[in-house]
C-alpha cells in the first residue's frame, strides 16, 4: 500500500495540551460570565440589607403605639398607622382582581381555545403590546376618565381620584398578564385530553370548563397570585388617582381617597423636600418597603411553586 | 321480535346525527369569552383616544415648541415642554443598554451554557427570579439607599464612592437604578433564546474544534440574537415608562431651568426629571392650572409613541423569527 | 449477504478480539484510537462495558450493532464530545497516536482540531456555503485573512476532497441551507475536512439521506481514507460491509436487576470476516438478521 498523505507529522501530533494562551482566554470568559451571573445575587443581598438595616432603625426607635388604631397615616406628623396602608391596600387589590380576572381569563380561553388561527396572530400581539403601556398612563386615565365615568355611576365621586378608581386601573393594567400565564398555561394542555373529551361526544364548552381549565389549574394559580403581587406592587396608578397626597385618614371604604403601601412610599419621597422630613420618616419609607418585599416575595414564591407543578405535569 | 333493516338504522343515525338543536350554551361561552377579549381591547382603544383628544391642544398646535420647551409654572406658556423629561429618559435608556444589556446577556450564557447544576447555579436562578418579581418602587429604594444617600454595608463597605460617582439624585442614579430592575428581564429572555439554539449547531462548531466561547460567539449568539434583541427592547420600553423607582431616588418636578442638549455630559450629574414624572407632575399640577391636563395627556403621547413602538418592534421581531423557524 | 459459518465457534464471547487479527490481506496501518476497557458511564448508569479495539491509520472503521447498545457513544469518545454531556464520565485507557486522551492537561478542543466529526443529522450553520467550510480554518487560526488567498484555496480544496465543489462552485456565497439534505452533508464533510484533521468520526452519516446521497458519501469516504482514517458509526449492514476495512460488533446486554441496557464490544474484525466467519454466535446473528 502506497501512502499517499501524511496528514500530521510527529510533532504537530506532540501534545494534546492545547495552547496554554487559549484555555487562559476562556478561563477568563467563563469568570466573566460568572460575574454577570452573580450579580443578581449581589442586587438580591443588597435589597435585603438596604431594606432591613433601615426598617431595623425605625422598628427599633419608633413608638409602637403611633403604628396601630391612630387616625390614619400621618408620616411629617410622625403618625404611621399601618392598617390605613393594608386595608387601601387590600381594597386596591380586589378591585383590580375583580375587573382583571373574568377579562383576563376570559380573553386566554378565546385565545386558547376558540380564536381562529388568523385572529390568534393579530389579536395576540396587540395584547402584549399593550401589556407594556406605562402605569403612569393608566393612572392619568383612572383619575380623569375612570372616575368620572365609571366611578361616578357606581355611586362614588368622579371629580377626585379614589380607591376604587385606582383599583379599577390597577386591573386594567393586570388583563394582559393573566391573559398570558394563563393561555401559556392552557396551550400547555395537551391535545390528547382535548380529543379524548371531544371522542366521548363532549361538545366544546364541556371541554373546555371541564377538561381544559381544570388541567391548567396550577397555571391559572399562578396567574392569579402573580397578578395580585403585581396589583399590590402597582405604584404609579395608586399615586395619582388613589385620592390622597401626603397623608391618609384611615377608611374602610373604597369610595374614599388612601394610601396603600406604595403609594404612601412614592408620596413620601415626592415633593419639595424629598425623604426629609421629621425623625423617622426617612426610615418608614424602608419599613413599609420591607413589608411589601415580603409580601410580595411569598406571593412570587407561591406561583412558582404552581408553574413548577405544571411543568412537572406534562 | 322485530326485524330491523339497515336502512331503519341508517335513517335513525342520520336523525342524531343532526343533534338536539343548536348547542346555546357552547355559543353564548363562545361569545363571552371572545367579548371578554374585544372588551380589554376597547378598554385601551378608549384610553389611547381618551389622552389623544385630552392632548391634542398641545399636539396640534405647537408640537415642535412641546417638544423642544421645558418646565414652566403656568400651562400657557410658549417655552412649556417635555424637552428635560426627554433627556431624562434617554440618558436612562443609554445607561440600560449599557449596563443591563451586556451583563443580562452574559449572565444568560453563563447560565446556559457554562453553570453545572449545582447549589450555587439554582441559588442564581432562585435570585433571578425572585428579583423580577420585586416591585419597582422597591427598586427606587435600593437607589436611593445605594446611589443617592451615603451608606456603609456591613460596617466596612464603604459605598461613599458611588454617590460621588452619581452625584445623588442624578440621571446616572437613574439610569443605574432602572438598569438593575430590568436586569432579570433581559437575563430570563435571553436564557430563553439561548436555549432555543439547536444543539446540532453547538456539536456542528465543537466538532471543528472550537472553544467554547467561539461556539458562543459564532453560533449561539448569532442563532439567539433576534430573541435577545426583542427581550432587550421590551426591558427597554419598560425602562423608559418606569416612574415610581425614579419618584423615590428624587426625580423632580420644578426648579429645572437648563435645557440641556442630549450631549451635554455635565447636565448628567444635576437633578433631573424624565418623561413618566412629567406626566405625574402635570397631573398633580392641573388643580391649580387647568392647562396642564392637556399638557399630561400630550406628554403621554409622547410617551405612548416611544414606548409602544419598541414594543410592537419587540414583538414583531420575534413573531417573525418564530415563523421563519418554524 | 452471503455468510458461511464452517465450524462450531468455541471461543468466548467476551475474550479479545485482537487475537484473530493479522490474517487478512491488508497490510497493517499503524494504530491510531488503541481502546483498552473502556467503560462510559451517565451519572451511575453504565452505558458501555469493557471495550478493547484498536482503530488503524487509513482504514475505515466501522461500527454497528442495535440501537442502545453504545457505538454512537465510543465514537463520541473519540474527540472528548461527551465532555459536552455534563453526567458522562470515561474510564478506562484511551489512546491516540500512544497519548492518552483524557489525560489531565489534555484539551478537548485540541483533540478535535485533529479529530473531526460528521454528525447524523446533517447541521450546516446559517451562513454561507462558503463560510461553513471556512469555519474550522478560521476560528483554528490556519488562515490570517478573512477571505481570498490561503482561504480560498483550502475551501476549494475541501469541497473538492468531498466531492461537491461541482455543485457550489456557482453558488458559494448562497446560504448552505438552501442545499439538499445530501449535499448539506457532504458540506458537513468539506467542513470537517477543511481543518486538515487526522481522523474523521462520522456517526450515522447517512441515516437521513436517500439512496442516491448515501451513495455519494460512500465513494467519497473511499476516495478521503489514503488521507483521513474513518471511523463510522452505521446501523445499516449493508452500508459497513461496502465501505469499511474492519468492523466491530456492539450489542446489548440487559442488566436484570436494575432493568438498565449497557454496550459490549461484542467482536472486531476485518469486515468481510465479521461478514463471513464471526467468531461470535451473536454476530453471526445479527448479520444474517436473525437479531436486531
Amino acid at each position: 500500500m502506497t501512502v499517499t498523505h501524511m496528514p500530521h507529522s510527529d510533532a504537530e501530533l506532540g501534545s494534546l495540551s492545547g495552547s496554554p494562551r487559549r484555555l487562559r482566554r476562556e478561563a477568563i470568559i467563563k469568570q466573566v460570565l460568572f460575574g454577570a451571573a452573580i450579580f443578581s445575587v449581589v442586587v438580591s443581598f443588597l435589597i435585603v440589607y438596604a431594606l432591613l438595616s433601615e426598617a431595623w432603625i425605625f422598628m427599633r426607635d419608633i413608638d409602637w403605639s403611633t403604628t396601630w388604631g391612630q387616625i390614619g397615616w400621618f408620616p411629617r406628623r410622625g403618625i404611621y398607622d399601618v392598617p390605613t396602608l393594608l386595608v387601601a391596600t387590600f381594597w386596591v387589590t380586589i378591585v383590580a382582581m375583580v375587573v382583571a380576572t373574568p377579562l383576563g381569563l376570559g380573553a386566554a380561553v378565546y385565545l386558547a381555545e376558540y380564536a381562529r388561527p388568523g385572529v390568534r396572530k393579530i389579536l395576540k400581539p396587540i395584547l402584549e403590546i399593550l401589556a407594556g403601556i406605562p402605569s403612569v398612563v393608566l393612572g392619568f386615565f383612572a383619575l380623569l376618565w375612570i372616575a368620572p365615568n365609571v366611578v361616578a355611576n357606581l355611586g362614588g365621586e368622579g371629580g377626585r381620584g379614589s380607591i376604587l378608581a385606582a383599583g379599577i386601573g390597577v386591573g386594567i393594567l393586570t388583563i394582559p398578564l393573566i391573559a398570558s400565564i394563563s393561555e401559556d398555561a392552557m396551550k400547555a394542555v395537551p391535545d390528547a385530553l382535548r380529543e379524548a373529551s371531544a371522542g366521548m361526544g363532549a361538545r366544546k364548552v364541556t371541554t373546555v370548563l371541564r377538561v381544559v381549565l381544570p388541567a391548567a389549574i396550577s397555571g391559572l394559580a399562578a396567574a392569579m397570585i402573580v397578578a395580585v403581587s403585581r396589583a399590590m406592587g402597582e405604584t404609579m396608578v395608586v399615586f395619582m388617582a388613589g385620592g390622597a397626597a401626603d397623608a391618609a385618614i384611615f377608611t374602610s371604604s373604597p369610595y374614599d381617597g388612601s394610601l396603600t403601601m406604595t403609594a404612601a412610599m412614592a408620596s413620601l419621597a415626592s415633593g419639595t423636600d424629598n425623604v426629609v422630613g421629621e425623625g423617622l420618616t426617612f426610615q418608614s419609607l424602608f419599613f413599609v418597603g420591607l413589608l411589601l418585599f415580603l409580601i410580595t416575595l411569598a406571593l412570587n414564591m407561591l406561583a412558582n411553586f404552581f408553574v413548577r407543578r405544571i411543568r412537572e405535569q406534562y | 321480535m322485530a326485524i330491523v333493516t339497515v336502512g331503519d338504522v341508517a335513517r335513525k343515525n342520520a336523525q342524531t346525527l343532526q343533534g338536539a338543536g343548536r348547542d346555546v350554551g357552547g355559543t353564548i361561552f363562545r361569545i363571552a369569552v371572545a367579548g371578554t377579549l374585544y372588551v380589554s381591547l376597547l378598554i385601551i382603544g378608549v384610553l389611547i383616544f381618551d389622552v389623544l383628544f385630552d392632548g391634542w391642544d398641545q399636539l396640534s398646535t405647537r408640537l415642535g415648541g412641546f417638544l423642544s420647551g421645558t418646565l414652566r409654572s403656568r400651562s400657557i406658556d410658549d417655552k412649556l415642554g417635555v424637552h428635560q423629561g426627554l433627556y431624562g429618559s434617554f440618558w436612562i435608556a443609554a445607561f440600560v443598554a449599557i449596563i443591563a444589556f451586556p451583563t443580562g446577556i452574559a449572565a444568560a450564557i453563563y447560565l446556559e451554557e457554562y453553570a453545572n447544576q449545582n447549589r450555587t447555579t439554582r441559588f442564581i436562578e432562585l435570585a433571578i427570579r425572585n428579583l423580577s418579581g420585586v416591585p419597582s418602587v422597591v427598586y427606587g429604594l435600593l437607589g436611593l439607599f445605594l446611589f443617592v444617600e451615603k451608606n456603609t454595608i456591613l460596617g466596612f463597605i464603604g459605598l461613599g464612592w458611588l454617590v460621588d460617582l452619581t452625584g445623588g439624585p442624578t440621571p446616572i442614579s437613574a439610569g443605574l437604578t432602572l438598569a438593575i430592575l430590568v436586569l432579570p428581564i433581559v437575563i430570563i429572555t435571553s436564557q430563553e433564546a439561548i436555549r432555543a439554539v439547536p444543539s446540532g449547531l453547538k456539536e456542528g462548531a465543537y466538532g471543528v474544534g472550537a472553544t467554547k466561547s467561539e461556539m458562543i460567539r459564532t453560533q449561539v449568539l448569532p442563532y439567539a440574537a433576534p430573541g435577545i434583541l426583542t427581550g432587550t427592547l421590551l426591558s427597554m420600553s419598560r425602562a423608559i415608562g418606569e416612574a415610581a423607582p425614579l419618584i423615590l431616588i428624587g426625580a423632580i418636578s420644578g426648579g429645572l431651568t437648563a435645557n440641556p442638549s442630549f450631549v451635554d455630559v455635565t447636565a448628567l450629574q444635576d437633578r433631573f426629571t424624565a418623561l413618566p414624572i412629567l406626566i405625574v407632575t402635570w397631573v398633580s399640577q392641573r388643580g391649580r392650572d387647568e392647562g396642564f391636563a392637556t399638557a399630561a395627556a400630550a406628554a403621554i403621547v409622547v410617551l405612548l409613541v416611544v414606548v409602544l413602538l419598541l414594543n410592537m418592534t419587540a414583538i414583531l421581531l420575534r413573531n417573525r423569527f418564530e415563523k421563519k423557524r418554524g | 449477504m452471503e455468510n458461511v459459518v464452517s465450524e462450531q465457534q468455541s471461543k468466548s464471547p467476551d475474550t479479545g478480539t485482537d487475537t484473530r487479527r493479522a490474517e487478512g490481506p491488508k497490510v497493517e496501518g499503524d494504530v491510531v484510537f488503541a481502546l483498552s476497557n473502556v467503560n462510559v458511564f451517565y451519572g451511575a448508569f453504565r452505558a458501555v462495558r469493557d471495550v478493547n479495539l484498536q482503530i488503524h491509520e487509513q482504514e475505515i472503521t466501522a461500527f454497528i450493532g442495535p440501537s442502545g447498545c453504545g457505538k454512537t457513544t465510543v465514537l463520541r469518545c473519540l474527540n472528548r464530545m461527551n465532555d459536552l454531556i455534563a453526567i458522562a464520565r470515561v474510564e478506562g485507557d484511551l489512546r491516540y497516536h500512544g497519548m492518552d486522551l483524557y489525560a489531565n492537561g489534555v484539551d478537548a478542543v485540541e483533540v478535535r482540531r485533529r479529530i473531526g466529526m460528521v454528525f447524523q443529522k446533517p447541521n450546516p450553520f446559517p451562513k454561507s456555503i462558503y463560510d461553513n467550510v471556512a469555519y474550522g480554518p478560521r476560528i483554528t487560526g490556519m488562515v490570517k485573512k478573512k477571505k481570498g488567498g490561503d482561504l480560498d484555496d483550502i475551501v476549494e480544496n475541501a469541497l473538492r476532497k468531498a466531492a461537491i465543489w461541482d455543485e457550489a462552485k456557482d453558488r458559494l456565497d448562497s446560504s448552505a441551507l438552501g442545499m439538499s439534505g445530501g449535499q448539506q452533508q457532504r458540506l458537513c464533510i468539506a467542513r470537517a475536512i477543511a481543518t486538515n484533521p487526522d481522523v474523521l468520526l462520522m456517526d450515522e452519516p447517512c441515516s437521513a439521506l436517500d439512496p442516491i446521497a448515501t451513495a455519494h458519501i460512500e465513494d467519497l469516504m473511499q476516495q478521503i481514507k489514503s488521507e483521513y482514517s474513518i471511523v463510522i458509526v452505521t446501523h445499516n449492514m449493508q452500508q459497513a460491509a461496502r465501505v469499511s476495512d474492519r468492523t466491530a460488533f456492539f450489542s446489548v446486554e440487559v442488566n436484570p436487576d436494575s432493568d438498565t441496557r449497557t454496550g459490549v464490544l461484542v467482536e472486531y474484525d476485518h469486515t468481510d470476516r465479521i461478514f463471513s466467519n464471526p467468531a461470535d454466535p451473536r454476530t453471526e446473528s445479527y448479520v444474517t438478521g436473525r437479531f436486531g
